[in-house]
């Protein structure tokens, strides 16, 4: 007789357990999910303060540009990162002249891996492989500079000194992303398609002038700019991550590096995402 | 703020921060003091009491939950309180106040010469020249002329509050603030730092705000001082009055908060403190629980 209570006890604690674990698994969803939302939305409240700024520091009169700081980032970021970003795009123009080659000369169609390389590099692969090498390069070290002020409570000073941290460490750093990515972009393409250049010419034999003349044939205005403005916004979403990252840090060193890290990976996947809803635009519109 | 006597007015100052859990945890608990002009008045109590907090309410790094706090600067016609103020209004008032952080938060990027420098450039329209006349002169202040050329990682501890202290000074404050300067320092470096910071008070004019836990520098710079515990002000008054305190022996002392600030200035291992018995008399004292 006294068996039937224990088994429902039993049952009612099964089906606590169980419902627990829902409910857990839920909440731990819902932070989850409020976490990305919170992280996007800081991102957009980042983008708005710096444009602001930005908009102040040119226009309005009193408020001066950081020239300096800007000059000095766009040293660190854009002009060091020429010899990696010319390296690897030489590789790039390589390994897609040799891949394309065999499907290509199946077709009896050898030469047309210049076409083929001009656009994938000029349209693409350029600001693509550019952002992704500036994510590590650039974006990591914007972070952890950051992250490290944030714990040696340099910003605290910034602002207990009448600074805004914006104004004085983002804008700059902001722009000068931007304007070097742009700006490696163009190297990126230039020389990417001159790795594909050498390679067709010197190992697939294809005639040095007709390599470049089916280059010039198969870029249009479009292709330019439709690479210059990802790298642009390519730019952006690293800027803004980096600093994002930096401006978040807590839990001293172990922070730090948890933030370069996170900065790297989410501007992989932001870059790559960016890049897959602008393929699909441009091509929804025939540009 | 009636008396203009008084230059910093904090009533009833209440501040929670979120739990890992969900709730809250009130760091401050209607803190209420006032700082008059031209004083040092030494903030303390022991870890966690919630002096920090009270100093990032003070520079306007924390917002309040509910209180006030009070600003009344030499320009200003009225007093201004900080919890209602605007970005830009509160810009005006840290014109007009100075800050040395434990850690001296210098901009490693930047030289000594020019982490000084940096808030007078941006602050004024003044000559590159004078800037540099005045930074020297800043320098020459505490003592770090020689090492003006050199980046902060060069810099020992002691020379890094020094720099600190000159930055802190650079738009010639009516109010500085100081985190914690003995902290991290040999016996005889933070006995140079309070001496400095007395010397500066007295040659400046300065009303001084020190938040620190060293009862032998706090003795050495105080005018008035206030003891927190639990997020609440358990005692304020002038320094004389605390070092009567300290020196009475505790077998006599019959009121809890005496014996609870008597252990603390003493820095004794047993009392009411550090009363592991379930409540301690504090709690009992302010009714925690």
């Amino acid at each position: 007789m006294s068996a039937a209570p224990v088994s429902e006890d039993s049952r009612r604690s099964g089906l606590r357990v169980a419902v627990e674990s829902v409910g857990r698994a839920a909440d731990a969803q819902a932070r989850g999910v409020r976490r990305r939302v919170s992280f996007v939305g800081g991102l957009a409240a980042l983008l708005g303060t710096t444009t602001h700024w930005c908009y102040r520091g040119m226009f309005v009169p009193g408020i001066r540009l950081r020239r300096a700081a800007l000059a000095g980032q766009m040293v660190r970021i854009g002009t060091r990162a020429v010899p990696i970003v010319v390296l690897v795009q030489v590789f790039i123009g390589i390994i897609l002249a040799l891949q394309m080659a065999p499907t290509l000369e199946s077709y009896g169609q050898l030469e047309r891996v210049a076409d083929v390389i001009a656009i994938a590099i000029v349209r693409e692969l350029g600001p693509l492989i550019t952002g992704i090498v500036l994510s590590g390069f650039a974006g990591a070290s914007i972070a952890a500079e950051i992250g490290a002020m944030v714990e040696s409570e340099e910003i605290k000073a910034l602002r207990a000194h009448a600074l805004n941290p914006f104004h004085f460490l983002v804008v700059p750093r902001f722009l000068a992303t931007v304007l070097s990515l742009v700006g490696l972009a163009v190297i990126a393409d230039v020389v990417g398609v001159f790795g594909g250049f050498l390679t067709g010419w010197w190992v697939l034999d294809v005639p040095a002038q007709t390599y470049l003349d089916l280059t010039r044939e198969a870029l249009e205005l479009k292709d330019y700019l439709t690479g210059l403005f990802k790298a642009g916004v390519f730019g952006v979403l690293i800027a803004m991550i980096a600093c994002y990252e930096g401006l978040h840090v807590s839990g001293g060193a172990v922070g730090v590096g948890r933030a370069t890290t996170a900065t790297v990976v989410k501007c992989i996947v932001a870059l790559i995402g960016t890049d897959a809803v602008f393929t699909a635009v441009f091509y929804a519109w025939g540009i | 703020m009636p008396d203009p006597a008084v230059v910093i007015s904090v009533a009833d100052l209440v501040k929670s921060f979120a739990d890992t859990e969900g709730g809250q945890i009130r760091v401050l608990d209607g803190v209420t003091f006032d700082v008059l002009r031209g004083e040092t008045l030494v903030i303390m109590g022991g870890s966690g009491c919630g002096k920090s907090t009270l100093l990032n309410c003070l520079i306007g790094e924390y917002q309040v939950d509910s209180g006030r706090i009070l600003y009344r600067t030499k320009d200003m016609a009225e007093p201004c309180d900080i919890t209602g103020a605007s970005e830009v209004e509160f810009n005006e008032i840290r014109k007009r106040f100075g800050i040395l952080f434990q850690s001296g938060a210098l901009f490693n990027s930047l030289t000594v010469a020019e982490n000084v420098a940096l808030p007078l450039e941006e602050h004024s329209e003044v000559d590159p020249a004078v800037i540099d006349f005045v930074v020297t002169m800043k320098l020459q202040q505490v003592k770090m002329l020689a090492h003006r050329d050199k980046l902060p990682a060069q810099l020992s501890g002691g020379q890094k509050k020094r720099a600190g202290l000159a930055r802190a000074t650079a738009l010639d404050p009516e109010i500085l603030f100081y985190d914690e300067p003995s902290a991290g320092l040999d016996p005889v470096t933070s006995a140079a730092i309070d001496n400095l910071m007395m010397d500066l008070s007295k040659k400046l004019q300065v009303t001084s705000v020190v938040v620190t836990h060293e009862m032998d520098s706090a003795f050495r710079i105080a005018d008035r001082m206030i003891m927190l515990e639990k997020g609440r002000g358990l005692r304020c008054g002038p320094r004389r009055e605390f070092e009567s305190l300290r020196d009475t022996p505790r077998e006599t002392l019959s009121d809890p908060s005496d014996r609870l600030i008597n252990q603390f200035l003493n820095g004794h291992g047993a009392g009411p403190l550090t009363d592991a018995e379930g409540m301690t008399e504090f709690e009992k004292l302010i009714g925690v629980r």
